[in-house]
């Protein structure tokens, strides 16, 4: 059955995986509307969301996030304890080896963008930001995962 | 997974080999990707069953369903907790609809069980079911091989609440739970629906509430005027929880446990496991055929409508036009 293209065996009209992403909040942070209204909008934009609610410390999150293998972590923080959680978040990651993208959504002054960049998050969404815009650039941060995704 | 398969099944083996048995030796992440592999069934995911198959059928596949919001992944939640004082290690698939218009999914029934995150023994995986064929997609029967054979003792498989579908669950669960909630006046209709026929272990979760013993008198009588028809000589269990609370959690995790050995007397349990394996292959083979219907169908529209105002027999006539296409593509497979 060598050279069977894969399209020929799998039943049709369904893609090869559906974006999936993982919405959480971290800490004490009891602002949950933002990331209700983002799961929701992906949702509706047709990504498989897992939405792990408020009050997760980052090793909850990372486990989560590998457990379920998701395309994209979608954080979001409105308390202003971003620096010191996130930073939490990318050293556990980079220390596992693993490298799914990071965004962070939520009340970030700007002069903490950079840190958070620094840091290897790759896009911050600041309150006001189009539902839109947040669809499609998690979109594409899920299809480049998808792309350099081996086993 | 993309592109053509190498047909290099050797090398594949091996590599699969070695990242199960990393699996096996408690790599979540690694469980994960795999899980991941067999959403698709394409040749490397079939190759990954065979490899998972050959160490799965051991471990106890619990099904927990019911009404929508009575309280099942809470009680999964304390379920683990207790799985886990008994030494257990517990897997736990979540099944989540996909919205019928975009085809993507909110799923939050970890959300109740995320206390067991970052418990090594726990292994929990959300799963949207793409609306094919009821329930319980390929995808999830194919992963409760994965977590059986990664060495998780009980695996809880949670699905959606009350329907026809939800009979999905049948064929896959050795053992299946019914959880329902007091005052929900539509308890009736859950009976006459069929789903209080399907249960080995009824729930009566939120037995915090007041009303709970009217429901639970209902239930009793339900059960002994054997509405509720016991499957192989079991008498179906009732037990009263109260997940926020945590009562009745032991007792819960005792019926059940008393099941598995009702199953495992009666030679049920690896029979159980064989009409899971039965039913993986069948929706998968149906879901092709369905497919290409689909297509076909879609493609001969006009031609259908045609014959139907004029054929002399027309359902022949269809079965003529949709039968020759069909054989077409099967071939071509
Ligand atoms: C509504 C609100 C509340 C509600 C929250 C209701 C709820 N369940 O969410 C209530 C009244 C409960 C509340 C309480 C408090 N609040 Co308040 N609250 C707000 C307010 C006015 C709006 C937040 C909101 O819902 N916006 C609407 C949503 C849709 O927008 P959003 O969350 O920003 O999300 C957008 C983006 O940020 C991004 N995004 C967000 N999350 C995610 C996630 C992902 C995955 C992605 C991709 C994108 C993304 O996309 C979204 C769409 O564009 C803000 C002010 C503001 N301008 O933000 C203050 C604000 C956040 N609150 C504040 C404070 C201080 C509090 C309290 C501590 C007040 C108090 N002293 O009691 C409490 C704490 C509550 C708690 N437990 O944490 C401060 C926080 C200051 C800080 N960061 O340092 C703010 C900024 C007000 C201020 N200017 O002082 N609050
Ligand atoms: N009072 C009370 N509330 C409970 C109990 N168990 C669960 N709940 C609450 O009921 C709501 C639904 O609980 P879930 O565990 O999400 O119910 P579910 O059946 O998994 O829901 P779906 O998966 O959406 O069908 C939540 O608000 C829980 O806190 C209980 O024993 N008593
Ligand atoms: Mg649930």
């Amino acid at each position: 059955m060598s050279g069977l293209s894969l399209q020929s065996y799998e039943p049709r009209g369904r893609p090869p995986k559906t974006p999936k992403v993982l919405v959480a909040k971290l800490g004490l942070d009891g602002h949950d509307r933002g990331a209700k209204v983002v799961a929701r909008a992906l949702r509706d934009a047709g990504f498989d969301v897992v939405y792990t609610g408020i009050r997760q410390t980052p090793e909850q999150v990372v486990e989560a996030a590998l457990q379920e293998d998701v395309d994209v972590i979608g954080i979001s923080i409105l308390s202003g304890a971003h620096i010191h959680h996130v930073s939490r978040l990318m050293e556990l990651l980079r220390d596992l080896g693993e490298d799914i993208p990071v965004t962070v959504g939520g009340t970030i002054p700007l002069p903490d963008i950079p840190r958070l960049k620094e840091m290897g998050v790759r896009e911050v969404f600041l309150p006001g930001t189009p539902l839109q815009v947040i669809v499609e650039k998690m979109r594409r941060l899920a299809e480049e995962r998808q792309g350099a995704r081996k086993i | 997974m993309q592109g053509r398969y190498s047909g290099d099944t050797g090398g594949l083996e091996e590599r699969l080999l070695n990242l199960i048995e990393r699996a096996r030796g408690g790599s979540r992440a690694l469980a994960g990707k795999l899980l991941s592999v067999l959403e698709t069934p394409s040749p490397e995911a079939g190759v990954l069953l065979r490899l998972l198959i050959e160490k799965s059928g051991g471990n106890h596949v619990v099904g927990v369903t019911g009404i929508p919001g009575a309280g099942k992944s809470t009680l999964a939640s304390q379920l683990i907790a207790e799985y886990r004082r008994r030494g257990l290690r517990v897997g736990v698939l979540a099944i989540d609809p996909s919205s019928p218009l975009s085809e993507g999914s909110l799923m939050a029934d970890r959300l109740r069980m995320q206390r067991h995150a970052t418990d090594p023994g726990v292994f929990i995986r959300s799963l949207a079911s793409k609306g094919l064929l009821g329930g319980l997609s390929l995808a999830a029967l194919a992963m409760v091989e994965a977590l059986d054979a990664f060495g998780y003792d009980k695996i809880i498989v949670e699905t959606v609440g009350v329907g026809q579908a939800d009979v999905d669950i049948l064929d896959v669960a050795h053992t299946i739970l019914v959880v329902t909630m007091p005052g929900a006046g539509d308890d009736i209709q859950a009976l006459k629906a069929g789903v209080m026929e399907i249960g080995d272990v009824y729930v009566l979760n939120k037995s915090d509430k007041p009303e709970a013993e009217q429901t639970l008198e209902f239930m009793k009588f339900a059960l002994e005027a054997g509405t509720v028809s016991a499957r192989h000589g079991w008498t179906p269990r009732l037990v009263k929880t109260s997940a926020v609370q945590g009562t009745g959690i032991p007792e819960l995790a005792d019926a059940i446990e008393e099941h598995r050995v009702f199953l495992e007397e009666k030679g049920l349990f690896a029979q159980r496991v064989e009409d899971r394996r039965v039913k993986l292959a069948r929706l998968y083979a149906r879901s092709l055929v369905d497919d290409m219907v689909e297509e076909i169908v879609g493609e001969k529209r006009a031609e259908i409508l045609d014959t139907l105002r004029k054929s002399p027999d027309p359902y022949r006539s269809i079965l003529d036009l949709v039968l020759e296409e069909l054989r077409m593509r099967l071939q071509r497979l």
